[in-house]
């Protein structure tokens, strides 16, 4: 998910009748299904969480362009390179989306940008990982798009009606995203064997940190009972990571490629499959800012953000001398 | 004064749409680069054939708490709608 461990904020859960009246009718309206809209009243604690998901989650889509950008220069094919190019294109339109989603519960672009750049606002931990090879980029595609579908596909049910409009819209554009990953990943497959190591190796290095996506286990994972209760989160961590599995093992073993995991196996009673956990000391130490890739990645959105100042500042000036011109004009 | 940039609003009018539908918005310094980007980030799958940009400041919206008052009168006129009239069947589609 790429709003993964978002702590609701508020004390917990409250009973029906701890609620006041405007909460009560609040929780009515959510629980009919009906989409809460910007002028609609809301709880502080559902606003603020909303902010921090929605902002996360936007956060995510921005630092996520670096990892794949990172082979723009290097796509072995012109063919394979315009379509990254329009994938890395489409995450900035996502983050774009995302953000106006965020701002219409009050906050402004600049200031969730400046949270994200001070490190007080997280983004996905996938991205502090590094693509050491091409085939890592069809991992992404394939395994982290593929999880952030997951993820999202229920967030189009979203109780927040921009945040849920903003995911209808990403959704049908994440599947190209999937597909064009799975794409290189069975070209890679059927491939050489340097190849074939190669889409293996990726596969290794991003099955895990794919399943961590999700967030912490359900019974770590305290603050999801209020998200679940006001329809922010629809399914659990736990949930959606074993869907995740269910659907991806099968297409592992078409590519002929192993998962790295000796305890994956059917599980007829559950009918489901039986894997294991990720290491979650790595994913706590990734969150805390020491996967990888952290202090690369807020490098570059930092010296982007202030090497940058100078030019919007100057389309800002430029455009308030034409208004007034105009203006004066008149 | 802040230096970010205004808000805008954006509508397409899609390819055999009647009317411009409000899509999402932006973050640009001016109306020409707010159509630049709405073009970039809102028609890159032939959603449209024209594009509107409003600086969101510029826009009033009614409050969902008017809800009642706003809308009751229409709901007593009942008589505003084709349904309301008993037309009898050996007069034909009407």
């Amino acid at each position: 998910m790429y709003a993964q461990l978002v702590k609701t904020a508020g004390a917990g859960v409250k009973t029906r009748e701890e609620m006041s009246d405007e909460e009560r009718n609040f929780q009515d309206r959510v629980d009919r299904d009906e989409k809460i809209e910007p002028k609609d009243w809301m709880p502080d604690d559902y606003r603020a969480t909303l902010i921090r998901q929605i902002g996360q989650h936007a956060h995510s889509e921005i630092v996520g362009q670096l990892p794949e950008g990172n082979w723009i220069t290097r796509a072995p094919t012109l063919e394979r390179k315009a379509i990254l190019l329009a994938k890395v294109q489409d995450e900035a339109g996502h983050g774009l989306y995302l953000y106006c989603a965020a701002e219409t519960l009050g906050v402004t672009r600049d200031e969730l940008t400046e949270e994200l750049l001070s490190g007080r606002m997280k983004y996905s931990s996938i991205f502090n990982y590094p693509t050491l090879n091409w085939a890592d980029i069809g991992a992404v595609g394939w395994l982290v798009d593929g999880a952030a579908i997951m993820n999202q596909v229920p967030l189009q049910r979203t109780s927040y009606g921009p945040y849920s409009r903003a995911m209808i819209r990403i959704c049908k554009e994440e599947s190209f995203h999937q597909r064009q990953g799975y794409d290189i990943m069975m070209k890679m497959a059927e491939g050489n064997e340097a190849q074939r190591r190669m889409a293996q190796d990726a596969l290794n290095r991003f099955w895990y940190p794919s399943l961590m996506m999700f967030g912490p286990s359900d019974k770590d994972s305290v603050h999801s009972a209020q998200s679940l209760a006001w329809k922010i989160k629809i399914d659990t961590n736990d949930e959606l990571r074993q869907r995740f599995v269910d659907q991806t093992v099968p297409q592992a073993k078409y590519l002929g490629l192993t998962i790295p995991d000796e305890n994956l196996k059917w599980n007829e009673e559950r009918g489901a499959h039986d894997f294991s956990e990720p290491d979650w000391t790595e994913f706590f130490n990734v969150i805390k800012g020491k996967g990888p890739c952290n202090v690369d990645r807020m490098e570059d959105r930092v010296s982007a953000w202030e090497d940058g100042e100078w030019v919007r500042d100057g389309l800002l000036a430029h455009a308030q001398k034409k208004a007034a011109r105009k203006h004066a004009a008149e | 004064m802040s230096k970010e940039w205004p808000l805008w609003e954006v509508f397409i009018r899609g390819q055999h749409g009647l009317s411009h539908r409000h899509v999402g918005s932006l973050h640009a310094p001016d109306e020409e680069m707010a159509i630049k980007n709405a073009r970039d980030v809102y028609t890159r799958r032939n959603e449209g054939v024209s594009i509107w940009v409003v600086e969101a400041r510029h826009i009033a919206a009614s409050s969902p708490e008017e809800k009642g008052p706003l809308y009751e009168p229409s709901n007593s006129k009942v008589y505003r709608h084709p349904t309301f009239f008993d037309i009898p069947d050996e007069v034909g589609h009407m």
